[in-house]
């Protein structure tokens, strides 16, 4: 069917709206799947009577076979307004779809009353509404599925900032306190926010700890050891921290080499080194650590 | 043709790199370098790089190779003042400098380079005898 001929239904829907219209809020308010409790009918009826509208000047423009152009503008731009007003309502994605989809029960029975005598064009004209109805639907999904997926990205922004602090321990040593998972966009991030820190601080040792790493596989020991293997450039000393024993354990069991590193066991321990190597000392009475005598 | 300069401190050597890097300045670097180690038994090289804004795997293999040279003629290579943005493309390429000492500015960079030369100075004599 060539798109610029007139569409047929729309003088049909120009004739039955009113008929369709309360058809479709009749039947959208007694579905099993109707949520009174999330929208009231006064609301439902209105963006029914939106949705109707914009679809019937839709059909008016002749372009039904591709929701993209420009004359099924003012019906994507309502459903994706829809989509995000009833996400935030706490709706289900196939729940926003229903919406669009349930118009096909009342629509189909006026196109039945409309050219009952004629079954082949019948059947031509249902499948068409089918068709559109449905990529309007699953338009609502999409729209959906981009504000969730912005959500998530944007959050995985935020984490990836919060995710990297570099504090000053003590004149010329820096800790890095790593929690969550190592990938390959985190480390770039890490690595870059210490190197920089150590100019910025001139420190001479930088202490890596893993207590929040929940697990350590080859890919995140070989980003440690790029770290280190920067820092080393830059003129600074690395030492590992918070090596718990089980990932001790997974380390060796990799076959990674971590022998051209300083590794403790815990950040204490790691702080008392640094401290050694740069000539400072800490003296308490009574401390744990007998790695934290006066040197 | 342009060249880097190669400055004498006692038995130590300063390069100090302000320019960019291209492939021949380096190689001439590298040559004069080893001359003048030879020719002034230094026991030391120290190369600032702080301006050094880009590198790439030829000028890394560069900086590797000439401390390599260095101790083959028996001085010891400090790199100093090396770029974090510098550092990060340098390991990506897998160029970990092994075997070259780093420090953080020329100062850091003198200390540990007059440190290593007296404690070989005073280790040589005793693994001679």
């Amino acid at each position: 069917m060539p798109a610029s001929s007139p569409d047929p239904i729309a003088p049909m829907l120009d004739r039955r709206f009113d008929a369709i219209l309360q058809d479709w809020i009749k039947r959208q308010t007694m579905a099993a799947t109707a949520r009174s409790d999330r929208i009231d009918e006064k609301e439902l009826a209105g963006e029914c009577r939106e949705f109707l509208g914009a679809f019937r000047r839709g059909l008016a423009s002749g372009e039904s076979a591709d929701i993209a152009k420009t004359g099924w503008s003012e019906i994507t731009d309502f459903l994706s307004r829809i989509s995000r007003s009833r996400a935030q309502k706490g709706f289900s994605p196939s729940e926003t779809a229903t919406f669009v989809f349930s118009l096909k029960e009342p629509l189909f029975g006026a196109l039945r009353a409309e050219i009952a005598n004629d079954p082949e064009r019948l059947a031509v004209e249902v499948w068409r509404v089918t068709a559109l109805l449905d990529k309007l639907g699953l338009y609502t999904t999409e729209v959906f599925l981009r504000s969730r997926e912005e959500i998530i990205l944007r959050q995985q922004k935020e984490l990836l900032e919060l995710s990297t602090p570099v504090v000053k321990l003590w004149e010329g040593i820096l800790a890095l306190p790593l929690v969550g998972t190592l990938d390959s966009a985190r480390t770039q991030v890490v690595m870059e926010s210490l190197l920089q820190r150590i100019v910025d601080t001139g420190s001479v040792i930088a202490i890596i700890d893993i207590t929040g790493v929940p697990t350590v596989d080859t890919l995140v020991a070989q980003h440690l050891l790029k770290t280190v293997a920067a820092t080393r450039l830059m003129g600074a000393d690395c030492i590992i921290s918070g090596i718990r024993p089980q990932i001790a354990q997974t380390i060796v069991h990799l076959g990674v080499d971590l022998s051209a590193v300083t590794t403790k066991a815990s950040l204490a321990d790691a702080f008392a080194a640094a401290l050694e190597r740069t000539g400072g000392s800490l003296t308490f009475g009574g401390a744990p650590h007998a790695g934290t005598s006066p040197a | 043709m342009e060249r880097i300069p190669i400055l004498k401190m006692g038995d130590l050597l300063l390069v100090t790199i302000q320019v960019d890097m291209h492939d021949q300045l380096a190689l001439a670097l590298q040559d004069d370098l080893t001359n003048r180690i030879s020719a002034e038994h230094a026991r030391g090289v120290l190369i600032d790089i702080s301006s050094l804004e880009m590198v790439d795997s030829f000028i890394g293999r560069m900086i590797s190779h000439i401390a390599a040279m260095a101790r083959i003629l028996d001085a010891e290579t400090v790199v100093t003042g090396m770029r974090p943005s510098v550092a990060i493309t340098l390991v990506e390429l897998g160029l970990a400098l092994e075997g070259v000492h780093t420090a953080l500015n020329v100062e850091r960079g003198m200390e540990l380079l007059r440190r290593n030369v007296r404690t070989l100075a005073r280790s040589a004599p005793r693994a001679r005898r």
